[in-house]
């Protein structure tokens, strides 16, 4: 087992909590795991990405090689674009659509949904509207984790027993609205992969 | 076995306390700030009754360790690259007078300058205080260097450096924990000149420094962390150290054809560059920084033979850090270059958070200014820096911490006016105080903006040692209390702080604006910690 993954987006968007539950989950797995990541300059808006590596055997370099990404999982869609040297052939882009504006020019979402168009393997949901459906905007990032968990590699119970790991400290609510951002996330992934 | 996943940084810290450690002393600075947080959450610190506060500025903390140290127990001391320059003084000197508990400073450089103003790479730094270095390869190694590093330093009476970069600092990674040990006893040294570095007593310590040399070389090539790997291919010879080792394992997935030497102690270990040169038609270099080992390889005459390739033949890029495709084409070895960017990609450059307290008096100033035309606002480093950028383009200059202030005053002293400075809470308690002494002393015509939004904003919110001092201490330096303002930079405040501004610019003198208004994201924090809705 072996899967190479782009966690990208922008600050605020809660990427770092992603990488931080796949990481618990590929630890209690059993799986070797290493996790790069990058913090913007700034606390809030700039680009936020990470490199998450994980193996049954030894991984050696923090940094994933161009060409060779299995998954880009990305929490807005022209972040998910910034890493395309990285994916490998086959490799599959999981996005959140909605983007976050806070650069002028920001590109035409036309034109950034017809270059996701050219991609043979991708799937864009709107993160925003399913975790409001979960109880709220902020599990945003759970939703795109569970749209992407088909292709990372770990066992959706795996990856929930994470969830609960990460939020221990937080209100017993928080941690049940991240739980169903992730499930209704991973169903509109498996409805439109049917990959189920 | 305990197994945990950890940075790098986390790594080297749990590593610390796992090796008896007394006292753990910093700064904050991009890439080395989660070293003394995690210490600061742990549970085994609190237990053992570690010493973990935020220093005022790098030059202090590593005082304060050496002092810890002097004390007979063990101290670490961590900051960023360019906090190496703050306390090169206590760093180089300490390296004289020697260790007594152990004695470990560790520095996490920026190769690329992902968030600092250069790449300097720290283990030049060695080579003027003639103290061994140790440079992890991976978080294990990361984990396992402080207790060595300990028993190297208390053993060798030095201190050791422990040099991180960037990717390790900031990749986490499963580490397997190892024995601990207990703190040392207090047990100040005997002799009771060992740190009195006055020239007499100095060049009898600087004597043996330097005879001390021949052994710590053979620590280094009997070290665990240096490695001869050999390999059949001997047409090439690779070495790399640090993370620059991960990268060949990479890109040769584990099992490199070549002779590989793996340093990560230093001194050099010049018996395997030796062997390597021996043994191979030619030697490539991987090292993440300066190309430091390879030109003490090229020497002063260069590489007569040609048989060595690295950054500074242009093999490798010069500037700027590694990463595996880099190593892969310098190798010639096949790579895949995955698809391109679609050229609608546009920058997300950093800005200031809605909110930011910094631009409402970015705002003000600038409204201010418009009188001034012909004046200049000499900036310092922090969230505020980024009031260079568009939409407020409020300052001039941003050198390094401390520099604000200063430069104004030479600037005013050269015939410049008006000369504003602006400097943040936290840096102004780091380095600038000196300097507005030095404006006091002369009644300099500048006016200093303090930004005091509570906290170390820059580096993650950290606690300021400047909080609800800042105006005291501007007044204890001689700053005239009529000329000592605050403001509150909100929007509704706006019409007022223009004015107040103004008023302390025209004024020929030296004077102080505090503008007081807390970080918006420490705020939250606060909000939520302490349960407010
Ligand atoms: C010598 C040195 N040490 C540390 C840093 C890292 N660093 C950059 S800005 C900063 C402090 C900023 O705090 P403050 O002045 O209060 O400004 P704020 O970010 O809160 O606006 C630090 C620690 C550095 N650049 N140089
Ligand atoms: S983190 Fe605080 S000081 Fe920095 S830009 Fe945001 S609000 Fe301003």
């Amino acid at each position: 087992m072996k899967k190479d993954i782009i966690l990208a987006g922008v600050g605020g968007q809660g990427l770092l909590s992603i990488a931080a539950v796949i990481g618990e989950a590929a630890l209690k797995s059993g799986l070797l795991i290493k996790q790069a990541e990058v913090h913007g300059m700034a606390q809030r808006g700039g680009v936020v990405q990470s490199h998450v590596r994980l193996s049954d055997k030894p991984i050696y370099s923090d940094l994933i090689k161009a060409g060779s990404a299995d998954l880009i999982l990305a929490t807005e869609p022209l972040e998910a674009l910034r890493y395309l040297t990285f994916l490998k052939e086959g490799g599959m882009v999981v996005a959140n659509s909605v983007p976050f504006k806070n650069v002028d020019p920001y590109p035409g979402e036309e034109e950034i949904r017809a270059r996701f168009e050219t991609l043979p393997h991708h799937l864009l949901i709107d993160a925003i509207a399913i975790a409001k459906e979960a109880g709220s905007a902020l599990c945003a990032n759970m939703v795109v984790l569970g749209a992407g968990s088909p292709f990372v590699g770990i066992p959706d119970d795996a990856l929930c027993a994470a969830i609960k790991q990460v939020f221990s400290g937080k209100d017993k609510k928080i941690i049940e609205t991240n739980l169903k951002g992730f499930s209704l996330g991973r169903e509109a992934s498996l409805d439109a992969t049917g990959t189920n | 076995m305990t197994t945990k996943l950890l940075l790098g940084d986390e790594a080297l810290a749990q590593g610390a306390l796992d090796a008896g450690l007394s006292g753990a002393y910093a700064y904050p600075g991009t890439p080395s700030t989660e070293i003394t947080e995690y210490i600061q959450r742990s549970v085994r610190a609190e237990n053992l009754d570690v010493h973990c506060r935020w220093s005022t500025n790098e030059k202090v903390a590593l005082e304060e360790a050496i002092g810890m140290s002097y004390a007979g127990k063990r101290a670490m001391v961590s900051m960023k690259h360019v906090g190496l320059n703050v306390a090169a003084d206590p760093f180089i000197n300490a390296a004289i007078a020697g260790a007594n508990g152990g004695l470990l400073v560790s520095v996490a450089d920026d190769p690329s300058m992902h968030s600092s103003q250069n790449e300097q790479d720290s283990r030049l730094y060695t080579d003027l205080a003639l103290v061994p270095c140790l440079e992890p390869s991976n978080q294990q190694e990361a984990y396992d260097a402080p207790a060595y590093a300990f028993d190297l330093s208390e053993q060798m009476n030095i201190p050791v450096l422990i040099r991180l970069t960037t990717r390790l600092a900031h990749s986490r990674s499963v580490v397997k924990l190892g024995q601990t040990r207990g703190k040392n006893k207090l047990a100040p040294p005997r002799d009771r000149n060992q740190y009195i570095l006055l020239p007499t007593n100095a060049r009898g310590s600087y004597l043996d420094l330097i005879a001390r040399q021949p052994q710590l070389l053979a620590e280094s090539e009997h070290s665990p962390f240096n490695r001869y790997e050999d390999g059949p291919d001997k047409t090439r010879g690779i070495i790399a150290s640090g993370i620059g080792y991960n990268y060949v394992q990479e890109v040769y997935n584990g099992a490199c054809t070549h002779p590989l030497l793996k340093i990560s102690q230093y001194p050099i270990p010049v018996k395997q560059v030796q062997r390597l040169f021996a043994e191979c038609e030619e030697v490539i270099l991987f090292e993440e920084g300066y190309p430091y080992i390879e030109a003490k390889i090229r020497g002063l005459l260069g590489d007569r033979d040609a048989t060595i390739r690295g950054r500074l033949d242009g093999t490798i890029t010069r500037t700027g850090e590694l990463n595996p495709d880099i190593v892969a084409r310098a190798l010639a070895l096949p790579q895949s270059d995955g698809l391109t960017n679609p050229s609608i990609l546009v920058p997300r450059p950093p800005a200031l958070c809605p909110g930011c307290p910094h631009a409402d008096t970015y705002r003000a100033l600038n409204a201010a200014m418009d009188r001034f035309p012909q004046g200049r606002v000499f900036s310092d480093i922090g969230c505020y820096t980024l009031g260079a950028l568009p939409p407020h383009e409020a300052i001039d200059t941003c050198i390094e911490m401390g520099a604000s202030i200063t430069m104004a005053k030479g600037a005013s002293d050269a015939g410049l006016a008006p000369a504003v400075a602006v400097i943040g809470d936290s840096t102004f308690t780091h380095s600038g105080m000196t300097g507005l002494l030095d404006c006091v002393a002369e009644d300099a015509h500048v006016t200093i903006i303090i930004l005091d939004n509570l906290t170390v904003a820059m580096t993650g919110g950290q606690e300021s040692n400047a909080t609800n001092r800042l105006a005291a201490i501007c007044s204890g330096l001689g700053v005239s209390k009529e000329h000592i303002k605050t403001i509150i930079p909100l929007p509704k405040h706006h019409d007022e702080n223009v004015r107040i501004i103004g008023e302390e610019i025209a004024y020929e003198g030296t004077s102080v604006i505090i503008a007081v208004r807390e970080c918006v994201q420490t705020l939250r924090r606060h909000a939520r910690k302490g349960g407010a809705k």
